[in-house]
Formats: structure tokens, sequence, C-alpha cells
């Protein structure tokens, strides 16, 4: 397979008629798979679950806006604007795990792969390790995102100048990690060696742990709202630009003094990026509506979704590999078994 | 308009010193019988009775953009807070957001001109700045908060005038033109102003900039000025921010912040004027408040209208010219210690 202009869907190889159409009630915020069920999280309210078969069945779990999502593809957590942190699992059953006693925002929610829940109201950061009490820290702004480290219980906590590290359940003072501006995304590399954050300027900013050295990681056009590691856990791709900027972390320099690799390109911006579990493929969607796989190692594309105008606002891989399903900001999705 | 600028939400900044009666105009507004439905930014959040379905608190959160350029600061909650309300867009109207007493409006309205994704879904409508008629003229002199509200006012609303006499009302309404001779000035007893006075405004909208003339008082609102002294302040324009006591109505210059405008029939170079404005901006952004403008460049038989906040400058061609229309360029600054000269030197550079 041979890379060919995008530009021209006629010219590109398309799997559009293998997709499978879902009607969903509402647009989609994110999409996580539960097993082979799709979770399409939706602006406000409810979270429906998409079979291959079609079948949809919509659940609610908040009253109002849906702020931010997480999954470790055997639930789904969400916070809302009615200051709730809700969980749902495939069958759509659902608890709340907290409600905040001022009815904040819950603006950041992240999972440990142990069971342990963090969520974030205003500066306040929460965590709920799977035994013991819940433990809160302070920042001095509001949380911008959260992610927890692989290993440990270690909480990253992005702000306003950089990132806090915590570890919960140890009396030590958190760790800062400076760096001038609002940050709001943030992610471990898989390895633990390096933390990124996505900022509210068009770029993102790193640190290699061990020394934390910074990486500037600059050029976009836009603010970076997507990013997503590779299967190997060696490559950040990216959303924000008209190509997906995919960041190398290779070698112990991370991305340090090199170039990032620049995919698929369009004339539109990458608003979503979705990396396969196991291959060298990704998945991006566009603000045009439209949806590519890429792979990585040669940049070939396949078509998965014509351009219709509206943004692609989810996208997401289930844990197999065997499902692609995406969403856009008009309420279209679809899934396209592979 | 576009369809997709039409659908932007309008976003009504709400300032005032403390205890001006900024609460109690938010409620007058959301209590009125209008049919529509408002989303409400407040600072305190659930500590004062406001009856809203969708009340957000914010947090006054001023960021730097840019390293630290303190022109350039934008209130990042603000940019949260909108982006997290779109998720629920159709269920309001409209955004009114409240400032503390002692917020700085420029933060406010530079994260509508510099953050892309709010400038996707929003529009600021206004800033509307409510005054206590009592005691503003004291809080000109000991509070520069107070004086950049009014200084950056679209609106506003002179509350409290029950409590004054009419010298007092006078003296304080002089102060204000003093500062701010462009916005629309409304004198209420607790807030009782008709809300298409405060809503709805699009002060900010590039096509609504079609005069720049200062308002003069008893315009509408019924005031017992004779008209005589009205034509007088129209025919001489910008002068009569220079002029005291003309005809027995009081005008003050304020110390440090008053506004500057100027005006040319001959037509301007826009090779040169663009990279002036910009160079003005740059280097005296800190001092500029506010900006506004309409211009005639040689050969162009388009209107090009710009404004700004501080360093921030957006400019667009409106417009033909009416055959009809005198070709006037006409710009005003209002800013705290404006370099005049310098600025009126570097305009007369302009004309082609």
């Amino acid at each position: 397979m041979t890379s060919f202009n995008s530009d021209n869907p006629a010219s590109i190889v398309s799997v559009t008629d293998r997709t499978l159409k879902i009607e969903l009630p509402q647009a989609a915020t994110a999409l996580h798979f539960l097993g082979d069920s799709a979770g399409f999280v939706g602006v406000e309210d409810s979270v429906s679950f998409a079979a291959v078969s079609g079948e949809v069945s919509t659940h609610d779990i908040h009253g109002g806006g849906i702020l931010c999502t997480v999954s470790d593809g055997k639930r789904i957590v969400t916070g809302g604007d009615d200051g709730k942190l809700v969980t749902v699992d495939a069958s759509g059953a659902t608890e709340t795990i907290a409600t905040d006693a001022k009815r904040r925002w819950i603006d950041n929610v992240a999972l440990h792969p142990d069971g342990a829940i963090a969520w974030s109201a205003g500066k306040t950061a929460f965590v709920r390790p799977t035994k013991g009490d819940e433990k809160t820290l302070d920042v001095a702004s509001t949380v911008g995102g959260l992610a927890f480290a692989p290993k440990g219980l270690r909480l990253a906590v992005a702000h306003y100048n950089g990132v806090t590290l915590w570890f919960p359940n140890m009396a030590a003072k958190p760790e800062v990690l400076e760096w001038k501006g609002s940050h709001l995304g943030v992610t471990f590399s898989d390895d633990n060696k390096f933390l990124v954050t996505t900022m509210h300027e068009a770029a993102l900013h790193g640190w290699r742990l061990a020394d934390n050295r910074h990486m500037r990681m600059t050029g976009y056009p836009s603010r970076v709202r997507s990013m997503a590691w590779t299967a190997d856990g060696k490559h950040l791709a990216t959303s924000g630009a008209d190509t997906v900027i995919v960041w190398p972390f290779v070698t112990k320099d991370g991305p340090m003094g090199k170039e990032p690799a620049m995919l698929a390109p369009l004339k539109a911006k990458v608003t979503c990026v979705a990396c396969h579990p196991k291959s060298d493929i990704l998945a991006a969607g566009y603000s045009n509506g439209m949806v590519l796989m890429v792979r990585m190692q040669d940049g070939a594309e396949i078509l998965v979704r014509r351009d219709d105008d509206a943004p692609v606002s989810a996208l997401g891989w289930n844990a197999k590999g065997s499902l692609l399903g995406f969403a856009s900001e008009n309420g279209d999705a679809g899934l396209l078994p592979l | 308009m576009s369809d997709v600028a039409a659908s932007k939400i309008p976003v009504t900044v709400l300032t005032g010193y403390l205890g001006a009666g900024k609460t109690t105009l938010l409620n007058r507004i959301l209590s009125e019988n209008h049919g529509k439905k408002y989303a409400v930014i407040v600072n305190e959040f659930g500590e004062i009775g406001i009856d809203n379905d969708l009340i957000i608190g914010a947090d006054e959160e001023v960021f730097e953009m840019n390293n630290g350029c303190v022109c350039c600061t934008v209130r990042g909650d603000l940019v949260r807070i909108i982006d997290g309300l779109m998720k629920r867009k159709g269920k309001f109207d409209a955004i009114i957001l409240e400032t503390t007493g002692l917020a700085d409006p420029a933060p406010v309205a530079q994260t509508f001109f510099v953050d892309e994704d709010v400038r996707d879904k929003t529009t600021l409508d206004a800033v509307v700045t409510v005054a206590d008629a009592r005691w503003l003229s004291d809080r000109l002199k000991d509070a520069p908060e107070a004086k950049n509200q009014i200084a950056f006012a679209d609106v506003i609303v002179l509350n409290k005038t029950d409590l004054v006499s009419k010298p007092e009302l006078a003296e304080v309404e002089a102060r204000i033109r003093g500062i701010n001779p462009y916005a629309k000035l409304h004198r209420t007893e607790r807030c009782q102003v008709a809300l298409n006075d405060v809503l709805d405004r699009k002060a900010f909208d590039l096509d609504r900039i079609l005069e720049i003339e200062p308002e003069f008082l008893g315009e509408s609102d019924g005031h017992d000025h004779d008209h005589d002294h009205e034509h007088d302040h129209h025919d001489h324009g910008h002068d009569h921010a220079h002029g005291h006591g003309q005809g027995g109505l009081k005008h003050y210059h304020d110390e440090d912040m008053k506004s500057l405008s100027l005006k040319t029939e001959k037509p301007l170079d826009a090779n040169k004027f663009m990279p002036w404005l910009q160079a003005l901006v740059a280097t005296d952004g800190q001092s500029i408040l506010r900006s506004k403008g309409i211009l005639s460049f040689k050969d162009d038989d388009e209107r090009y209208v710009f404004q700004g906040v501080h360093m921030m400058i957006e400019g667009d061609h409106q417009r033909e010219w009416k055959a009809d229309e005198p070709r006037l360029s006409k710009l005003v600054f209002i800013g705290r210690e404006l370099p005049e000269q310098k600025i009126r030197d570097g305009f007369e550079k302009c004309i082609a």
C-alpha cells in the first residue's frame, strides 16, 4: 500500500463501506470500549453503549454536562457539572462514587491500574485508594489535568506554572515541576521516564523525570487536546496541527533535539488521535469530520470516514484492536470491525 | 453575519467596585420576564443569593500568556468554564460574567481576543460597569481598580442616584466623563435599567463600530439640562474633553486616566497607518486600555474599522463608504498616562 493524496478521497484506499453507522441520542465527547461494547460518553447526562449489531442502550449518569471521563476497559468513570463522580459498567449499572460538597464541577478524573481513582474540583485533587482513606491535595491554582504514574501510587497534578507530583500515601512534601504557563492535560510515558503536558498555549511541555530536564515541544498552530501513546509506548501522537504530530521517546533523551514525524496531512486540523493497542497503526479524526487510519512506519493512509464538516469529537479502539469507533460533534457515530 | 457568527453565545461582563450593586443588577436581569436563559459565572460561589439554574463559581485566575507579558493576561478559569459550558449549548442563550469588585476587566476582555476556543464559541458583548453615585468620586481617587472599570466600560450603570443631590450627581458624572466620554451612561436607583440597555449591546462587534462620538449626558434619559449644551458639544467634537466648565457643565481632567480622540478628513496611508498602530500598541499597549477607530484609506472605497484592548487589536474592512458620507478617519484611545503628543505626531505622519 502506498500513501495517497488524502485531500482527494477518491484516490485513497477506503473502508467507509465497511463501517457500521451508530445512532446516538446526542453528540459524544469521548469513546471507551468495555470489551466489544463501545461506550460513547455524551456531552451531557448520559452514556450510550453500542454493540457491533448496531444496538444502542443509553443510560443516564449525570444531571448536566459531562466534563471529564476515563476508563480502564472494565468501567467508565465520569465527572460532571452536577458535582458528581460516577462509574458505569457495560451492563449500564451506575454508581455515584463521590459528590462534591459545594457542587463544584468535577473537572478531571484519572484511574490507577490497581483501581484507585483520582479526581479534581477547583484547586483540590482527591485520591481514593483501593484501601485506606481518601486523600486530598490543594494546589495553587485550578487543576488542569490528572494522571497516575504507571508504577506506585503517584499522581501528577497539572496546574498553572507546572505539575505537582504527589505520593498520596506518603507524608513527604509533593515535588513541583515548574514551567511557566497553564498546563492542562498530563500523561506519563509507559516506562515512567517522561511526563508530558498539553499547555494552554499551542505547545506540549515535557520533563525527563530522572533529572527533571525540560523538553519543549512547540510549533503547533493550535492547542493540543488529544494525545495517545503508541502500542510500544515509544511514541506520542498528538492533535493540534494539520498533520498527526508524533514525538519520539525512543532514546533516553526523548524528543530532545529530534524532529517529530508528521503523518496524514490534510487541509483540516487533527482533533482526535487514538493508537491501535497492538500494531503500528493509529487513527486520526479531523476538524472536517474525516477519520483516517495511518500506518506509522510509512504514513500509508486508509479512509474510514468521509468529511462532512462536523469535527470528530471521539475516537477509540477496543483492547483487542479489532474495533475502531468514532463520533463527531453533530452526533454521527460509527464502528469499523477489522 | 454568517450563521456561525450568529450562533456564538454572547457574554456580558458585569463589573463594578465593591458594593456598587452588581448583584442587584444581576438579579434584576435574571428575574425579569424576558424568556431567555442565562448561564451566570460568579466569583463568590454560593455566597450570594442568585436565583438561576446555571450558576458557575469562578476563581478569577489570571494567567500570563507569551512568557509573562502583562498585556497578554487572560482568565484561565474562563477558558475552562466556557469549554465546559459549551457542552450544554442549547440550554442557555447568553452568559453573564460577574467579576469581583477589585478585578481589572482587561484579562477578561483579552481572553476573548486570544483564546481560539473561546473565540470560536462565544463573543464578548459588552463590559457593563455598575458605579455607586455616592462613593464613586472617592473611589476614583483611592482605588485604581474603580478607575479601570470606568475607563473600560461600554455601558455604565450609575446606581444609587437617589442617595445623592443633583449637584453631587453632576459632579460624579463629570468625573466619569473625564475618564470615559464614550460609554453609554444610565442613571439608576436599585439598578432599575432596561435590559436592552445592558444586554445584547454588541459593543465589541466590528460591524457595530458605526460612530465614535462622545456620549453626552441627557441624550435619552430624561435629564434636565438644556439642548443647547448638547448641540454645542457635538459641534466641538473631541475638544470637549479639554475645555473646562463650558456652559456651566463641569468637566474634569482625570490626572492619569483619560481619552484621546484623533480625527482627519485627509485619507490615511494604510501602509503607514497599520505598522504605526501595531508599533504603538506594542510599545504603549500597557497604557492603552481601549482603542477604536473608523478609518478612510487612500485608494480604498471601504471603511476600515478596528478595536483593541491593550496590545490586542482586531480590524477589518466593514463596508463601502456611502456616496454622501464624509470620509473621516476617527480614532479613540482610552488609557492611563497616554503619550498624547507621541500619538498625535505618529498619527499625523500616517496621512497619505
